[in-house]
């Protein structure tokens, strides 16, 4: 058993620094693997970045060399659209070697072009058609209770995603069974396939939405590593309800020429844009160590 | 037309729901979930005896998909229960993509199958239900003939790994077998995938499924008296089929006639077909609902206007004999 279990630690500068930098990291292996890919999602990856790099390096307790530890935390990512981002943080925590990562989306790799539970260790639920991730959360947390288990299930959700009434319905039984055990994480990047978002289907009021269902709502800069933390831990000491963070976040976030850009949802970088942004990437590591 | 004997009759939604008491005992990794039906599909038992493992999920089945596919990624074993054409139509992507995919031990368990829903009409009707989820990879398809054989096939299922699609009925249905689940003395075993003789016969082979399994035993008595002999096989399992069964049935009778509480586009028949043509093409004949959608009414009266009954069968048999080299 090699547990990692870091939710005690204490939110200093250190831990701050170090997941920022694990975020930009995070942000480098997405950009390689879908140009290498020729295809893929890199636009919602780059604004999951941080909740994704809080989550698995100090959030989460899990075991890589046992995936199915019955006492693990639950991560479902919802918006599976976005597993490069997931890939990637779930390489770095040692539950499969980094060189499958440049082999996404190809014949015969672990890597599937969205998630797949039985294919890639660490991945806990088969996604990818919007909507259904929180439904999956919802038997997870029924069943960490039935089993008398504490560990929590969190649920990363896209903006564009809520627009599907079943993640309405799985907040509302959410609610309904008191699932404290279980959080979801709104990456609010205000973009979606064809566009904005509120020029395609209104969600707002979001956070009113989330509480008229019975949610305790938290709204947070989905960027701040520090805001990210509290609100997480902050969530575990909300009883009787469910807790939804609305992480405010950028499309494309990290690489100037991709933040807000909706043509990046489903479109990677060219090889001299992929150069560009990884230069863009590593002067923001240069400024991260002065700091 | 003259009954076999005089039968007792059943719902196989009422031994569900009494097998799933039984196997609640037992297997305390059973979760039952519904949506606002269970009073119909008959979890409701199981809610009132283990109220901690049963979730009401209220008038929203692909959320129910998704929670079954949560719990089941958890070691539960779980059972999901509404209307067949809600089963698999509300929540046909979810079944798909968060169960199916995934290979997750899910059990949904469908009442209100076919046309012999009745009265409630086309809304409630579902004809779809077995082309739509044996096409579906990994999924096991199971239609029961009556209600002991639901009660082994709930058994089996509990015992099967994998996500499956059980079918049954609403209405009260004649019990072909004895409670032991024996047929005519014999005692059978259930095992998922394997088809039953009930009758032997070199003529033509009826193969039916579901509440269609009485009519063909109907069927048989009556080509019997005009000389025919018939060979019934009972397919319950229609995914994964049993090859060996049908194929040595092509080659023994020549002539396979289906029945089946279903479109005639994709369902049993076409399954039957599908396997004996790739090794012995014989002539074939399909009973079943025509393309079409039925009508509300009474639930006998209903599978007779729609060409449900053992006459339609027998009349099948004719033309497929007439078929036959």
């Amino acid at each position: 058993m090699t547990v990692f279990d870091h939710k005690d630690e204490p939110h200093d500068e250190e831990l701050i620094q170090r997941l920022r930098k694990i975020a930009l990291e995070i942000r480098k292996d997405v950009l390689l693997m879908t140009t290498k890919a020729g295809s893929g999602h890199p636009g919602g990856s780059l604004s999951a970045a941080e909740i994704i790099a809080c989550l698995y390096f100090h959030h989460l307790r899990y075991d890589p060399e046992n995936p199915q530890w019955e006492d693990r935390d639950r991560f479902v990512l919802s918006k599976g659209h976005i597993c490069p981002a997931l890939y990637s943080a779930l390489s770095r925590a040692g539950f499969f070697p980094r060189e499958a990562l440049w082999t996404l989306r190809k014949i015969g790799s672990i890597l599937q072009g969205h998630p797949d539970m039985k294919k890639t260790p660490g991945v806990e639920a088969s996604t990818g058609s919007l909507g259904q991730g929180l439904s999956i959360g919802v038997g997870m947390a029924l069943a960490g209770r039935i089993d008398k288990k504490s560990y929590r299930v969190y649920v990363l959700l896209g903006d564009g995603e809520l627009d599907e009434g079943q993640v309405w319905e799985a907040a509302m039984s959410a609610a309904h069974y008191r699932l404290d055990n279980l959080l979801a994480i709104i990456d609010y990047n205000g973009l979606q396939l064809d566009g904005p978002v509120n020029q395609i289907m209104s969600i707002e009021p979001i956070a009113e939405k989330w509480e008229a269902f019975g949610w305790h709502v938290i709204e947070i800069d989905g960027h701040n590593v520090r805001q990210i933390l509290d609100a997480l831990d902050f969530a575990e000491r909300i009883k009787g309800k469910p807790t939804a963070i609305i992480a405010h976040t950028i499309k494309g976030k990290g690489i100037s020429f991709m933040e807000g850009k909706v043509e990046f949802h489903g479109k990677p970088l060219t090889e001299e844009q992929l150069k560009l942004a990884l230069k863009e990437l590593e002067l923001q590591e240069k400024l991260l160590s002065i700091e | 037309m003259s009954k076999i004997k005089e039968v007792k009759t059943m719902a196989t939604r009422d031994a569900y729901g009494k097998a799933l008491v039984e196997l609640g005992k037992i297997h305390k990794d059973i979760v039952v979930l519904d949506a606002d039906l269970s009073s119909s599909t008959r979890t409701q038992y199981f809610a009132r005896e283990f109220p901690d493992r049963f979730f009401n999920f209220g008038i929203a089945e692909a959320n129910m998909m998704g929670a079954a596919a949560g719990l089941a990624s958890c070691g539960k074993i779980v059972f999901a229960s509404t209307f067949a054409i809600f089963a698999t139509q509300r929540a046909y992507n979810q079944f798909r993509q968060s169960i199916a995919y995934p290979n997750l031990n899910v059990k949904v368990v469908a009442s209100h199958g076919g046309i012999s829903v009745g009265e409630d009409g086309v809304s409630h009707h579902c004809t779809e239900d077995i082309a739509s989820m044996r096409v579906i990879p990994n999924v096991t398809v199971i239609v029961p003939a009556d209600a002991v054989e639901t009660r082994e096939a709930v058994k089996a299922l509990v015992k099967h790994y994998g996500p499956a699609y059980l079918r049954l009925g609403r209405p009260k249905i004649p019990v072909i077998y004895e409670d032991d689940y024996s047929f005519e003395g014999k005692k059978l075993n259930f095992k998922i995938g394997e088809g039953v003789t009930l009758k032997d016969g070199s003529d033509v082979t009826i193969v039916a499924t579901g509440l269609m399994v009485y009519e063909a035993l109907q069927a048989f008595e009556e080509l019997k008296k005009n000389g025919i002999s018939a060979r019934v096989i009972n397919i319950h399992t229609i995914k994964p089929i049993d090859a060996d069964l049908l194929v040595k049935a092509a080659k023994e009778t020549g002539a396979i006639v289906t029945a089946e509480e279903h479109s005639i586009i994709g369902g049993l028949g076409s399954a039957v077909a599908e396997t004996i043509v790739q090794s012995y093409p014989v002539p074939m004949q399909f009973v079943g609902v025509k393309d079409i959608f039925a009508e509300s009414g009474p639930w006998k009266e209903l599978l007779k206007k729609y060409g449900l009954t053992s006459s339609e069968i027998v009349e099948a048999v004719k033309r497929v004999l007439k078929l036959k080299k």
